[in-house]
């Protein structure tokens, strides 16, 4: 997907002024971090995190092996391990499979990995249609293949209104508001497609070493039609997705579906293992792994190595103040929120991404519901200390920075800057007790007015106090 | 036989200092009315979390060891601030990363540093406070405190002794007002929009002041509540309305 992040100040302002979309987001607070709250209570949450964390630990600590062995058992049930260094060439291999097997309809269920490679015109180009089945991602990509605004809700910020609109002109039929009906007429309009399909492609939320499977956890069933009924399945997913036992998959999904969406578990988790077998009724004639680095090797071993673990449930960006404000698309690329601005800036480069690191609030409340606890406010704290290091922030910033550092750490000078600042403010805040506006602070009184000091500065007053307090003392009787 | 009065360092923050010096004083009451003596160390100016969150660690570092030279020797350090307190208290260990001799002089001095609320609870066990106000109020808890230190309950049980005074709890109380130091300025519009949220929960108690223990939250709060024309709904710290001064500050008064 190309990169907008350059663009997420006038993005973000956009997005604020879409009174619709602010409605639409609404939903995030209202659906999933409500129900995230009461089903998590069902499971011990710190001991199945530490268990997570261990698990992913153990996992990306010899990604290597891991992976080494996924493909020795993969391939021993007749599926084809293939490696991608960068998304463009996973895209160009699964074009290349779909070529080799004379492909001309692909069905797709829903992959993040899959927008990073921009699949859907890699395919597009080579003339092969691709069509994606989850609803939310079919109803963006027949909206004018609109990006996805959540990692998991893609149509999140869309309403029940838009999508009438767009199914009434788009599909040519009768204008519907029911959402069963609207959901049986896309039925009906993929359908056909899932009969008429050669390949399928979905992502992977795991892939199990011990056994060479892939895990598929989705809501839809969408998934089971575009695996198990095409001659061809191409599973694309990152190589940090690796798990090394069933055991460990057991202990995530545990976490996964009760972050992501509330759900104690999700309507389906699929298990798939190779090829079909000789008697066996359903099941690819052929099966690729297709698995993309894309950055990830290059967080092994760096401060940013704990961001791997990350297992995609989006908790992060439902609870996250910002997001719920301005929205996924934002953000400018495939992944938004917290865990979207640590990831952007390493994968497509901190100078294509300057603002994601600094437009957080640092609240925190990402880190605690992390359900493998990523501690996402340090890693974000980490690029603007990239991006200070590398003279990546304004000028004006890093000198303000600068001075600031050189008064804090000279008291005198300091008691005698904050005393006068105090009394321009005072003097200017006069009756009211406070700024409207105020030229060199437009960031602030833009927005609010700036309260300004009742009186001289605690220093001051506390000093005061102590000369006091001696007077009375010596002219005391003894 | 009574116990040697605790020796304590009250570190008041940079923002308190210069901007609402009454919550300094209103901290120092407080400690006093328990008992304890209280020392403001001179030459105490900012913890440095503007440039650690800035990513200025060279600045952030400096001041740093100011902070740990100027806390040395005292029973206790306390801070009306979840978020200077956990600055100092979580994030200096980080901050001192591959220094030894600063990593066992914070390992010595972090558990004796608390925010006011949670020292005046945990450590005084104080049973009553001298502040007095009748009516409603609602408490906002600020990120820093509440996530990094699990200032909670605490401010509530203190609040609950005072007499006439009920606490009506809002709608999301444990969210971000949307301050977040730097990104108030720097992102001002989405400051704003997150902002707008905690006001209306706010206002939706019908309450005559919200109350919280940082005072970066309520410089923020209180600036667009009188943008959007609340002159009622007054922004207090907690340490105000426990020690019962409230009517001290012009604009918050």
């Amino acid at each position: 997907m190309r990169v907008q992040s350059m663009h997420f100040q006038a993005r973000a302002g956009e997005k604020l002024a879409d009174t619709r979309l602010q409605r639409n987001l609404k939903k995030l607070a209202d659906k999933f971090v409500t129900a995230r709250s009461s089903v998590i209570q069902e499971i011990d949450f710190t001991a199945t995190r530490q268990a997570a964390v261990e698990r992913r630990n153990r996992a990306l600590d010899r990604l290597d092996v891991w992976l080494e062995m996924f493909e020795r058992n993969a391939q021993a049930r007749g599926a084809t391990v293939l490696f991608a260094e960068t998304p463009a060439q996973a895209s160009e291999l699964v074009v290349k499979i779909a070529q080799q097997h004379d492909v001309k309809l692909v069905t797709k269920s829903k992959s993040m990995v899959s927008e990073e490679m921009a699949l859907n015109s890699a395919l597009e180009r080579a003339g092969i249609e691709s069509v994606e089945t989850d609803l939310g991602e079919y109803i963006l990509q027949i909206n004018d293949n609109e990006a996805p605004s959540h990692i998991i809700a893609p149509v999140i910020h869309k309403d029940k209104e838009e999508i009438s609109d767009l199914f009434a002109k788009v599909h040519d039929r009768p204008r519907l508001t029911d959402i069963p009906q609207m959901t049986r007429e896309a039925r009906e309009v993929l359908r056909p497609k899932f009969l008429k399909s050669d390949m399928g492609v979905t992502g992977g939320n795991f892939l199990i070493a011990e056994t060479g499977s892939v895990g598929i956890v989705t809501n839809e069933g969408n998934e089971g039609m575009c695996t198990v009924m095409p001659r061809v399945h191409v599973v694309v997913t990152g190589i940090e997705k690796i798990l090394p036992t069933f055991e460990d998959f057991a202990t995530i999904v545990r976490l996964l579906t009760r972050s992501a969406t509330g759900q104690s578990i999700s309507n389906y988790i699929s298990l798939l293992t190779g090829v079909r077998a000789p008697g066996e009724a359903d099941g690819p004639d052929h099966m690729y792994f297709v698995l993309v680095d894309g950055g990830r090797s290059s967080l092994l071993g760096s401060e940013f190595q704990e961001m791997l673990r990350c297992i995609r449930c989006g908790a992060c960006m439902n609870h996250c103040p910002v997001y719920q404000k301005i929205g996924g698309h934002a953000y400018g690329w495939v992944y938004p929120g917290p865990m979207g601005s640590v990831l952007t800036p390493n994968y497509v480069g901190l100078e294509n991404a300057l603002d994601l690191p600094q437009a957080a609030t640092m609240c925190g409340e990402c880190h605690v519901v992390c359900p493998v606890a990523i501690p996402l406010p340090d890693l974000l704290r980490k690029l603007r200390e990239r991006q200070f290091d590398r003279h990546l922030r304004p000028n004006a910033e890093r000198f303000a920075m600068a001075v600031w550092g050189f008064v804090a750490v000279r008291p005198n000078l300091y008691a005698l800057l904050t005393g006068i600042a105090n009394r321009v403010l005072r003097s200017l805040g006069r009756k009211a007790g406070r700024i409207q506006h105020l030229t060199f602070a437009k960031g602030w009184t833009d927005f609010r007015d700036l309260p300004t000091p009742a009186s001289k500065t605690f220093r001051e007053l506390y000093s005061d106090r102590v000369a006091r307090t001696a007077s009375a003392t010596s002219a005391g009787p003894r | 036989m009574t116990e040697n009065p605790k020796r304590i360092a009250l570190f008041v923050t940079c923002l308190v200092d210069m901007m609402r010096p009454e919550i300094g004083l209103a901290a120092l009451k407080l400690l006093e009315a328990c008992g304890c003596e209280v020392v403001v160390p001179e030459g105490q100016t900012c913890c440095g979390q503007p440039a650690y969150n800035g990513g200025d660690r060279r600045t952030a570092h400096q001041l740093a060891v100011r902070v740990i030279e100027q806390l040395q020797g005292f029973d206790y350090v306390v801070i009306p601030s979840g978020s200077c307190a956990g600055m100092i208290k979580v994030h200096y260990f980080e901050l001192f990363g591959n220094d030894p001799e600063m990593k066992r002089r914070m390992a010595d001095l972090a558990p004796r540093i608390y925010e006011l609320t949670d020292f005046l609870v945990r450590v005084m066990k104080v049973s009553d406070v001298p502040g007095q106000l009748e009516g409603t109020v609602t408490y906002h808890d600020s990120c820093s405190g509440l996530r990094e230190l699990g200032v909670a309950e605490q401010p509530r049980a203190l609040l609950a002794k005072i007499p006439g005074l009920k606490l009506n709890e809002m709608k999301d109380c444990r969210s971000c007002c949307g301050f977040g130091g730097a990104f108030a300025m720097k992102y001002g519009n989405v400051s704003a929009a997150i902002v707008d949220e905690k006001i209306h929960n706010v206002q939706a108690t019908q309450s005559q002041a919200v109350v919280m223990g940082d005072l970066g939250c309520m410089l923020h709060i209180e600036g667009r509540l009188r943008r959007l024309g609340d002159e009622r709904t007054q922004v207090l710290h907690v340490a105000q309305v426990l020690a019962g001064d409230v009517g001290r500050g012009r604009s918050s008064g």
